[in-house]
């Protein structure tokens, strides 16, 4: 799926030649040091940063020169490191905005009024009850998870094959992440993509079958969550002493 | 023995709202007049007003052409500012309308009314191609580029004596009678405000908005923002190259003028004067500001003074504009009910 991918900001190899391939169905997970490129690579396979070298591959579509709307009307999909919702929308509303893009109306249809139900579903599927007085706040006054998994319905929203992660799980209180996990899981067993980028290893490994280990921009490990934990290069590069403890 | 009745306050539209928060559930004629009334009436007086000629004289019927022509100006200025666009230089629009309406009508022989369809039309379409590149400006820039074209454009006909040079394009034949000329821009004006607003309470209007909070999420949300962009300033910018396209017909030339400063600035302060927030908001700022100028015509340049601290004592006591208080207040009108 993505292949040599290199961008270089001024001096910084922020990704230097990585290769990743993600299978239908199947969750990956990218960790590494703060800087180590994670978030570029993200960024590169969803459009919002051109790469200097290297292609982006989708379902055989070669896809390293189309913007970003072109990759989202094909399935590609990703959440912010950072929330960025529409603060001064209501919670549901903010899940209006995707339901209005190319690839939902041809899946809903383009008529007025249909889109407030759906964003409700989308809203409690990702843990908003659907009564609550959340769902209608503006989205400026709602707590860090509620965002976080703000994002992620909007993300859903665009019924993406490949869903990009950005650290979802961060900010997360324990009790939020493990209400997300069964959806994230589910949404594997439906035949999706999942790529998560994460520092909680522990919620991490709960998903992903597979983990790539960035540093400095490259890719310096890949396979296995226990096997790429147990690598020497990989505990001196990210983890240095909390390797027992969160692995 | 019968108790004393106790009475109680309640606002007037409770029973409505109470029904539902949003969608209005109507009992009965005094609901509907009750949220209907004001637009009516509203729409009925720009309806009934060309009707009083021989009450109110030319003069007022002149003012009131004037008027409405910038109270479209206003409406398409709110528009662009609801969607993020703020934009300091709308005689753009108004100038191009005027001048596209003039060719049409002079150099390609259409009839009046279709030159002026032609000219609304083709200056929207021409003005949003030109400020399609700079549509990926956020904020000031954006602003600055817009306060420079119509300047721009002025400078270029005055030194190249295109379109007429400085003598303007003469000879337009009127658009029928002040009348026709009166309702073509109010049907214009009902249509724009109405339409507009619906366009912005409805799902399209929600990313419109989210265009102008946070165009990276409606990026990711797989929105092209350049197209909608593009699709907002050529929607938007109809109203002001109507108003541009009559007033031409109207007074039978165009000229420079159409691009000068007023033209921008006169928008902008209704739309403040008024409210923004709505397209009501900004037209009623016009209604307001073009018969005020008109009255203080007397004071010669003094006028811009009395303007000037008009629009200040707005801008400090009712930020949110008048029309927006006045709304406000008008849904918090009460009654006695018995307890």
């Amino acid at each position: 799926m993505v292949d040599r991918l290199s961008k270089q900001f001024g001096g910084v190899r922020a990704v230097d030649g990585v290769s990743l391939q993600v299978r239908p169905g199947e969750a990956v997970g990218i960790i590494g040091p703060n800087g180590s490129g994670k978030t570029t690579l993200v960024n590169l396979i969803t459009g919002f940063v051109r790469p200097d070298s290297g292609r982006v591959v989708f379902r055989g579509v070669d896809i390293t020169r189309a913007s970003v709307e072109a990759r989202v009307r094909m399935g590609i999909a990703r959440s912010f490191q950072t929330p960025r919702p529409f603060y001064r929308l209501p919670a549901f509303r903010n899940v209006i905005i995707p339901l209005c893009s190319r690839r939902a109306r041809e899946r809903l249809g383009s008529g007025f009024g249909r889109r407030e139900e759906v964003a409700l579903d989308l809203l409690e599927e990702v843990g908003f009850e659907r009564d609550a007085a959340a769902v209608t706040k503006p989205a400026s006054e709602l707590p860090h998870g509620y965002l976080k998994r703000l994002e992620l319905a909007r993300c859903l929203a665009l019924d993406p094959q490949l869903l990009l992660l950005d650290e979802l799980f961060s900010g997360m209180s324990p009790a939020e992440t493990a209400s997300l996990i069964p959806l994230l899981l589910r949404l594997v067993e439906e035949g999706r993509s999942l790529v998560l980028v994460e520092h909680r290893l522990a919620e991490l490994f709960q998903v992903v079958g597979r983990v790539v280990v960035l540093d400095f921009g490259r890719k310096i490990a890949e396979g296995h969550p226990a096997d790429v934990m147990a690598r020497e290069e990989v505990r001196r590069a990210y983890l240095g002493g909390e390797v027992s403890a969160s692995a | 023995m019968t108790a004393p009745v106790a009475y109680r306050r309640e606002r007037l539209d409770r029973g409505i709202k109470v029904r539902s928060d949003d969608i209005f559930a109507l009992a009965g004629w005094p609901e509907i007049l009750y949220l209907a009334g004001p637009r009516v009436a509203a729409a009925g007086l720009l309806l009934v007003f060309p009707l009083l000629r021989n009450w109110t004289g030319d003069y007022w019927q002149t003012v009131f052409l004037v008027a409405v022509s910038m109270m479209l100006a206003a409406v398409s200025w709110a528009f662009l500012e609801n969607v993020g666009l703020v934009s300091l230089g709308h005689s753009l629009f108004f100038g191009a309308g005027g001048y596209l309406t003039a060719i049409a009508v002079l150099d390609l022989r259409l009839p009046p009314l279709l030159a002026v369809l032609t000219g609304t039309v083709g200056a929207a379409a021409g003005c949003a191609v030109l400020l399609a590149p700079v549509l990926r400006l956020r904020g000031v820039y954006f602003s600055l580029v817009t306060f420079a074209l119509p300047l721009l454009f002025a400078r270029v006909i005055e030194a190249t004596k295109i379109l007429g040079g400085t003598e303007g394009l003469a000879g337009i034949p009127g658009l029928g009678s002040l009348e026709v000329r009166q309702y073509l821009l109010v049907v214009g004006l009902l249509s724009a405000t109405f339409g507009l607003q619906r366009l912005l309470d409805s799902d399209y209007g929600l990313v419109l908005h989210a265009i102008r909070d946070n165009d990276l999420s409606v990026r990711a949300s797989g929105i092209p923002v350049g197209w909608w962009k593009f699709g907002a300033v050529l929607v938007g910018a109809l109203p002001a190259t109507l108003a541009g396209a009559v007033l031409a017909t109207h007074y039978h030339v165009v000229g420079m003028s159409a691009f000068a400063l007023d033209y921008s600035v006169l928008p902008l302060t209704a739309a403040v004067l008024g409210g923004s927030g709505a397209m009501a908001g900004a037209a009623v700022g016009a209604a307001l500001l073009v018969p005020l100028s008109e009255l203080l015509r007397a004071f010669g340049t003094l006028r811009v003074v009395a303007y000037c601290a008009v629009l200040v004592l707005v801008l400090v006591s009712v930020p949110e504009g008048l029309f927006s208080l006045v709304r406000r207040r008008y849904h918090q009108f009460e009654r006695w009910v018995p307890l």
